[in-house]
C-alpha cells in the first residue's frame, strides 16, 4: 500500500481562517509529497472542506487567513486573484463531491475537458484530441466527446470531472469526498482510477473524506481533523495501528461496529411479502420479491441505488398498489386501501433528518401526527412526553422546532414519531445513513435497545454493508428489483453465494483487521 | 425531434382553436345588431338584411363562427361595418406601425436589460449593482403611458426636438423611425426594467452552481466563467420572461399608440370599439392573440435548442 | 422594506380615509377655482375644473386599491386551490388539464383581452376588476403548483401518508403552509401589477367611470392639457408610481424575511 517518499510538493504552515470573524480553521499543517495520497478525514463541519478551498484559492467572501501555503517559492496564501488563474488547473486541480451538479449541463463533455486546456493556447484540434486522450485514460474510452452531463451515469460524470481536472496534468489533485454520492461498486472503482493515476503521473492526492474505510485502502498519510484542527497525523498504518488520540479512536470505534453475534428468532411472521411485483410502464422495479419479518427480528435489506429499494418500501407501507403477488401485516392485507387500525401498526423512518419534518410544526405536534391513524387518545400529551423519553429527549423539547435540533436528535424525534402509536413493526429506510459516524453509532445502540425493550421488528434498509452487518439477523441482498441472494447476517458476509453479493463485499471499503487488532498504543 | 414537433404544432393549433372561439363567442354577447346600428333608425327591414347578408352576419351561430375562422385562414378578415372594406386592408395599413414598433421596443428592451443585468449580477452587492437595482425598482413601477406622458412633454413640448405625436409614414424611413423611437422607448423601460432584474437573479443562481466552482477549479477567471458557463445556463428563464414580455409590448403598444396618435392596429381596435364595429376588433384581436401564441412557440423552441436536456426530452 | 411599508400604509390610510372624509367634494366643479397651485385650502392645488387634487388622489387611491385587491382576490380565491390540486395529482389527467388551461389564459395578450372585456360588456370598474382577475388565476396557480411539487417529494409528506392523511388534508396542513410566503410575495406583485392595470385601463377610458375618481382617467384628462397645464399630469402618474414602488419594496423585503433558506443562516 504505501508509495515511495517523494519529493515536498506543498507544504501548509499553521494555517489559520477565520470566515466574518468566526474561527473555522486553526494552525493547521499538512505536507503533501509528489506520488503520494494524503487522506484527510473528519465529520461534517471539521473544516476539511474549507482546508481544500484554500489550497485552491477558491475561499467564500470574507475569508481572512493566518499561515503560509508554500508552493515551490511561492506562499500561495499572498497571491493576488490573477496570478491564481494560472495555478488552479495547471498546478492544482480539483474534483468534488457532486459529479450530478458539477458539470455544465448545457456544454458537451468534449468541450469542458478541452476548455481548460484552450485557456493555454493549445489549438482547437489539438485539445480535443487531448480531451479525448484523457477521457480514454480515465476509462471512458467508449463515450464520444460529443455527450453531455445528463447522458451519463454518476459514476461516469464523476470521470469526466477527473479528466478535467488532470488534464492539463497539475502536481497536486484535492479530491473532496470524491466518492461519497455514488454506490459502493463505483466508488472502488474511482478509487482504484485515482490510485493509478497517482502512481502514472507522479501527482500528490489530497483526499478528503469521512469515510476511515477509504483512506485505509488508499492513502499514504492520514491527518484527522476535528473542530477545525489537525488532532492526528502519522503514516496510514501507523495511525490506525496505535491510534494516538481519543478521537481517533471513538471514530474508529464508531465506523467498525462489531457484528450482530448470530441467534436464532423464533418464527412469527409479522410482515409477509409474496413475489410482489410492481411495474412503472416499461419497467420493473420490483420483480417478485418475497420475504418474511418475524417478531423481535432485524431484517436488513441492502442494494445499490435504483435497486428497486424504494419502491419496495412503498409497496410495504401500504402506500403503492402492487401489480402482483401480496403483502400481508399481521394477516390483514397491505395496500392504498389498508384501514388506518392496520396502518397503525407499521410505521417508517426515513433518511434525511432535515426534510422528515414539517419546518412550521412544533414536536408536539410531529410527534401526535400518526394519532391521525387511530384518533386521538386523551392521554396524547403524556405519551408523546414517554416517546421523546424513550428515544433520549425530554417534554422540554416539545415546544420546539426541528430546526432547533442536529441531525442525530431529529432522527430521534423521527423514530420518537415512529413509535408513538405503539406499531409491531418499524421500516428504517436508510435511517443512519446521513448521520456521522459517532452519532450513528450512538442511534443504532438506541434502536437496538428499543427492539428489545419493545419487542419490535425492523426492516432495515441501507446500502451500507457495515451498518447491516451490526444490526441485522438476516440479510436479502437486492439487485434490479429481484432479491439476488437471502440469509443469516454471519452466512451473507462470510459466505456469499451470489456473485453479486460477492461484488458488493469485495468494493465495499475496509480496515485491514490486522491494523485494529489488539491495543497496540 | 420531428414528432415532439408535430406535437407541439398541434397543441399550437390547438391554442389558437380555442382562443378564436373564445373570442367569437365573447363578441356575440354584444347586444344589439350592426346592421340596424350602422343604417340608423329609420331603415327599412329589407335593407337592414341586406346589409346583414353583404356584412355575413347570417345563418346560425356556428356558421358564422365556421365562416369567420375559415375566412381568417385564407387572408379574409371579414368587411368593415364602418368603412365597408375589407378588414384586412385596413390590418395591412396598421400593421406597418405596430409590428415595427413591438419589434424596435423588444430590440431597445434587450439592449438595455443585457448589460445591465450582467454588470449587476457579477458586481453583486456592490454600487453598480445598488444602482441598477434601483432604477429597475423605479422602471418596473413606472406606468408606461405616464412615461410616454413625461417624455412627450420633455421632448415635444419644452425641447420641440420631434413632433408630440402622428406617424409620417415610411415613405422617409428616417422620420418614421424617429416617429417611433419615443414611443419605443417608453414602451422598453419598464420590460427592460424586469428584464434586467430576471437576467441578474437568474445568473446569481447559476453562478451559485457547482460546475461554476468546477470552472473555476480549472482556472477560468471569473469574467470568464460568467460568459462561458453562467449566460448559457441563465438563458432559459431569460427567454421565457421574453416571450411574455412580447404579449405585454403588444398590449403596452395598443395604450401608447394612443399617447402618440400613432395610427397602428391599437388605435384600429378603439376605433372600433367606439364605433361598435365588432368584426375590427374581433379580427384584430385574433391577430393579437395568433402573434403571441406564436412567439410563446418560438421562445419554446429556442429554449429546447438552449439546453441539451430538453432536447432529449423532447425527442422521446 | 421599510420604505415600502411606508409608502403602502400610507396609501392604504389614504384611501381608508377616503370612505369616510375627503377634503373637499370631488364632484362638485368650480371653475371660478380652477388650476390653481397649491394653497392651505388646496394643499396639492386644483385641476381644471377646480376640483381639489389632494381629494382626487385619495378617492383614486381607493378606486385603485379596491381594483387590484378584488383581482387579486380572484386570483388567489381560484387560481391557489387548483394550483394545489394540480401538484398533489401530479401526472394525471387532471394536472394535465389545469396547466393546459393555465397556458391557454397565458396565451392571451392580457391588456388584450380585458380591453376587449371591458369594450364588450361595457367599460365600469367591475367588468376591469374581472378582466384583470382572471388573468391573475394562471398566475397564482403556476406559484401554487410549483412550490408544492417538490414539497410532495420531502419525506414529511411522506410521514403524513403513512399517519393515513389523505391529499386535501395534507394539501391543507402542510403544503399551503409551507407555500405561503411564495403566495404572499406573488400577491404584491400581483397587487402592483394590478394597479398598473388598472390605471391603464382607466387611461384609455375603459375603467372606472367618472364621477368615481381614478389616477388613469386623471392622467387621461391630464394629456389634452399637456401644452396648458402640464403639472396636472405630475401628480397622478407619481402617485402610482410610488404606490406600485412601495408594494415592490413591500414584496422584495417580505420575500427576505420569510426566505426559510436566509431565515435558516440568520439562526
Amino acid at each position: 500500500m504505501e508509495g515511495p517518499p517523494g519529493k515536498t510538493l506543498l507544504r501548509m504552515a499553521s494555517l489559520s481562517l477565520a470566515i466574518h470573524g468566526t474561527p473555522i480553521l486553526s494552525d493547521v499543517s499538512l505536507t503533501l509529497e509528489e506520488g503520494r495520497i494524503t487522506g484527510l478525514v473528519g465529520e461534517s463541519g471539521s473544516g476539511k472542506s474549507m482546508t481544500a478551498l484554500a489550497l485552491i484559492g477558491l475561499l467564500p467572501k470574507g475569508s481572512a487567513t493566518t499561515g503560509a501555503i508554500h508552493m515551490d517559492d511561492t506562499d500561495l496564501t499572498q497571491l493576488a486573484e490573477r496570478q491564481w488563474l494560472g495555478i488552479r488547473g495547471n498546478d492544482i486541480g480539483m474534483i468534488f463531491q457532486e459529479p450530478m451538479t458539477a458539470l455544465n449541463p448545457v456544454q458537451t463533455i468534449g468541450a469542458q475537458v478541452s476548455e481548460t486546456l484552450r485557456l493555454r493556447g493549445t489549438s482547437r484540434a489539438e485539445a480535443l484530441r487531448i480531451a479525448r486522450e484523457k477521457l480514454d485514460r480515465v476509462g471512458l474510452g467508449p463515450i464520444p466527446l460529443d455527450r453531455y452531463p445528463h447522458e451519463l451515469s454518476g459514476g461516469q460524470r464523476q470521470r469526466v470531472c477527473i479528466a478535467l481536472a488532470i488534464a492539463r496534468r497539475p502536481r497536486l489533485l484535492i479530491a473532496d469526498e470524491p466518492t461519497t454520492a455514488l454506490d459502493v461498486t463505483t466508488q472502488a472503482q474511482i478509487l482504484d482510477l485515482l490510485r493509478d493515476l497517482v502512481r502514472d503521473e507522479g501527482m500528490a492526492l489530497l483526499l478528503i473524506t469521512h469515510d476511515l474505510g477509504v483512506v485505509a485502502g488508499l492513502a499514504d498519510e492520514v491527518a484527522v481533523m476535528k473542530d477545525g484542527a489537525i488532532v492526528e497525523a502519522d503514516t496510514t498504518e501507523a495511525l490506525f495501528r496505535t491510534r494516538a488520540h481519543p478521537y481517533t479512536r471513538d471514530l474508529l470505534a464508531a465506523a467498525q461496529p462489531k457484528p450482530r453475534p448470530a441467534r436464532t428468532v423464533e418464527p412469527a411472521p409479522v410482515l409477509t411479502a409474496d413475489t410482489v411485483t410492481r411495474r412503472y410502464g416499461a419497467l420493473t422495479a420490483v420483480d417478485g420479491v418475497s420475504l418474511t419479518l418475524h417478531r423481535g427480528e432485524c431484517l436488513g435489506l441492502v442494494g445499490e441505488s435504483g435497486c428497486g429499494k424504494s419502491t419496495l418500501t412503498r409497496a410495504l407501507l401500504g402506500l403503492e398498489p402492487v401489480q402482483e403477488g401480496s403483502i400481508a401485516l399481521l394477516d390483514r392485507p397491505v395496500g392504498p386501501a389498508m384501514t388506518r387500525a392496520d396502518r397503525a401498526r407499521i410505521s417508517v423512518v426515513f433518511q434525511d433528518p432535515y426534510g422528515s419534518f414539517d419546518p412550521r410544526w412544533t414536536v408536539r405536534r410531529l410527534v401526535q401526527e400518526p394519532f391521525h391513524l387511530t384518533g386521538k387518545p386523551a392521554d396524547a400529551e403524556a405519551r408523546a412526553i414517554t416517546a421523546l423519553e424513550q428515544v433520549g429527549l425530554s417534554a422540554g423539547d416539545l415546544d420546539k422546532y426541528p430546526h432547533e435540533f442536529s441531525g442525530g436528535q431529529r432522527q430521534r424525534i423521527a423514530i420518537a414519531r415512529a413509535l408513538i402509536t405503539a406499531p409491531e413493526v418499524l421500516v428504517l429506510d436508510e435511517a443512519v445513513s446521513a448521520l456521522d459516524v459517532r452519532v450513528r453509532a450512538q442511534v443504532l445502540a438506541l434502536l437496538n435497545d428499543l427492539r428489545v425493550r419493545l419487542g419490535l421488528a425492523y426492516l432495515f434498509i441501507t446500502h451500507d454493508l457495515t451498518v447491516v452487518r451490526a444490526v441485522a439477523d438476516r440479510v436479502l441482498v437486492m439487485q434490479t428489483g429481484r432479491i439476488a441472494e437471502e440469509g443469516p447476517t454471519a452466512d451473507i458476509f462470510e459466505r456469499p453465494a451470489h456473485d453479486y453479493t460477492r461484488a458488493l463485499l469485495a468494493a465495499a471499503p475496509t480496515i485491514p483487521a490486522k491494523w485494529l487488532r489488539g491495543d497496540q498504543h | 425531434m420531428a414528432r415532439a414537433l408535430l406535437t407541439r404544432l398541434i397543441s399550437l393549433a390547438l391554442s389558437l382553436v380555442v382562443a378564436s372561439v373564445v373570442i367569437f363567442v365573447m363578441l356575440q354577447a354584444v347586444p344589439g345588431d350592426p346592421a340596424a346600428f350602422m343604417l340608423g333608425l329609420n331603415a327599412q327591414p329589407d335593407t337592414i338584411a341586406a346589409l346583414r347578408a353583404e356584412l355575413g352576419l347570417q345563418g346560425g351561430f356556428v356558421q358564422r363562427y365556421i365562416a369567420w375562422a375559415g375566412g381568417m385562414l385564407t387572408g379574409d378578415f371579414g368587411t368593415s361595418y364602418t368603412y365597408r372594406v375589407p378588414v384586412a386592408d385596413l390590418v395591412a395599413d396598421r400593421i406597418g406601425v405596430s409590428a415595427p414598433l413591438a419589434l424596435y421596443a423588444l430590440l431597445l428592451t434587450v439592449l438595455i436589460a443585457l448589460p445591465a443585468g450582467l454588470l449587476a449580477a457579477t458586481r453583486r452587492g456592490q454600487a453598480s449593482d445598488w444602482g441598477v437595482m434601483g432604477a429597475t425598482q423605479l422602471g418596473i413601477a413606472v406606468p408606461n403611458f405616464w412615461f410616454a406622458m413625461l417624455l412627450v412633454f420633455l421632448f415635444a413640448v419644452k425641447l420641440r426636438w420631434v413632433s408630440a405625436g402622428g406617424f409620417p409614414g415610411w415613405s422617409d424611413p428616417g422620420a418614421a423611425l424617429l416617429a417611433l423611437t419615443l414611443p419605443a422607448v417608453a414602451l422598453a423601460l419598464p420590460q427592460a426594467s424586469i428584464l434586467a432584474r430576471v437576467l441578474r437573479g437568474a445568473l446569481i443562481d447559476t453562478l451559485d452552481q457547482d460546475y461554476i466552482r468546477t470552472a473555476r477549479a480549472k482556472g477560468l477567471s471569473r469574467r470568464a466563467t460568467t460568459i462561458r458557463h453562467a449566460l448559457r445556463n441563465a438563458a432559459i428563464p431569460v427567454l421565457t420572461i421574453l416571450g411574455l414580455q412580447f404579449s405585454f409590448l403588444l398590449a403596452g403598444a395598443i395604450i401608447i399608440e394612443n399617447v402618440f396618435f400613432l395610427p397602428g392596429l391599437g388605435r384600429l381596435i378603439f376605433q372600433g370599439i367606439t364605433q361598435r364595429d365588432l368584426i375590427v376588433v374581433q379580427s384584430v384581436t385574433m391577430l393579437l392573440v395568433f402573434a403571441v401564441i406564436a412567439v410563446t412557440f418560438a421562445v419554446e423552441l429556442a429554449y429546447t435548442l438552449a439546453d441539451p436536456r430538453l432536447r432529449r426530452r423532447a425527442a422521446r | 422594506m421599510l420604505i415600502g411599508t411606508v409608502l403602502t400604509a400610507l396609501f392604504a390610510g389614504a384611501a381608508a380615509l377616503s370612505l369616510f372624509w375627503l377634503p373637499h367634494d370631488i364632484a362638485a366643479l368650480d371653475i371660478s377655482q380652477r388650476s390653481l397651485g397649491p394653497s392651505l385650502t388646496h394643499p396639492l392645488g386644483t385641476d381644471h375644473f377646480g376640483r381639489d387634487m389632494l381629494s382626487m388622489l385619495m378617492a383614486g387611491a381607493r378606486t385603485s386599491i379596491a381594483v387590484a385587491l378584488v383581482a387579486v382576490g380572484i386570483g388567489v380565491g381560484l387560481g391557489v386551490p387548483l394550483g394545489l390540486w394540480a401538484a398533489a395529482t401530479r401526472g394525471s389527467w387532471l394536472d394535465e388539464v389545469i396547466m393546459r388551461g393555465n397556458d391557454l389564459i397565458f396565451a392571451f395578450p392580457s391588456l388584450v383581452i380585458a380591453i376587449l372585456i371591458t369594450a364588450v360588456f361595457g367599460p365600469s370598474a367591475l367588468n376591469a376588476i374581472l378582466a384583470i382577475g382572471i388573468f391573475n388565476i394562471p398566475v397564482f396557480a403556476r406559484v401554487a403548483r410549483g412550490g408544492a411539487l417538490p414539497l410532495w417529494t420531502l419525506d414529511y409528506v411522506m410521514a403524513a401518508r403513512v399517519a393515513g392523511k389523505g391529499r386535501l388534508l395534507i394539501s391543507a396542513q402542510h403544503i399551503l403552509p409551507n407555500v405561503a410566503n411564495l403566495l404572499i410575495v406573488q400577491a404584491t406583485i400581483q397587487f402592483s401589477l394590478g394597479i398598473l392595470a388598472e390605471a391603464a385601463l382607466s387611461y384609455v377610458g375603459l375603467g372606472a367611470q367618472p364621477p368615481t375618481a381614478s389616477w388613469g382617467r386623471m392622467l387621461a384628462d391630464a394629456q389634452t392639457m399637456i401644452y396648458t397645464e402640464p403639472q396636472l399630469a405630475v401628480l397622478p402618474g407619481l402617485a402610482i408610481v410610488l404606490m406600485v414602488l412601495g408594494l415592490n419594496l413591500l414584496g422584495d423585503g417580505l420575500r427576505d424575511a420569510l426566505d426559510p433558506r436566509l431565515r435558516r443562516v440568520r439562526m
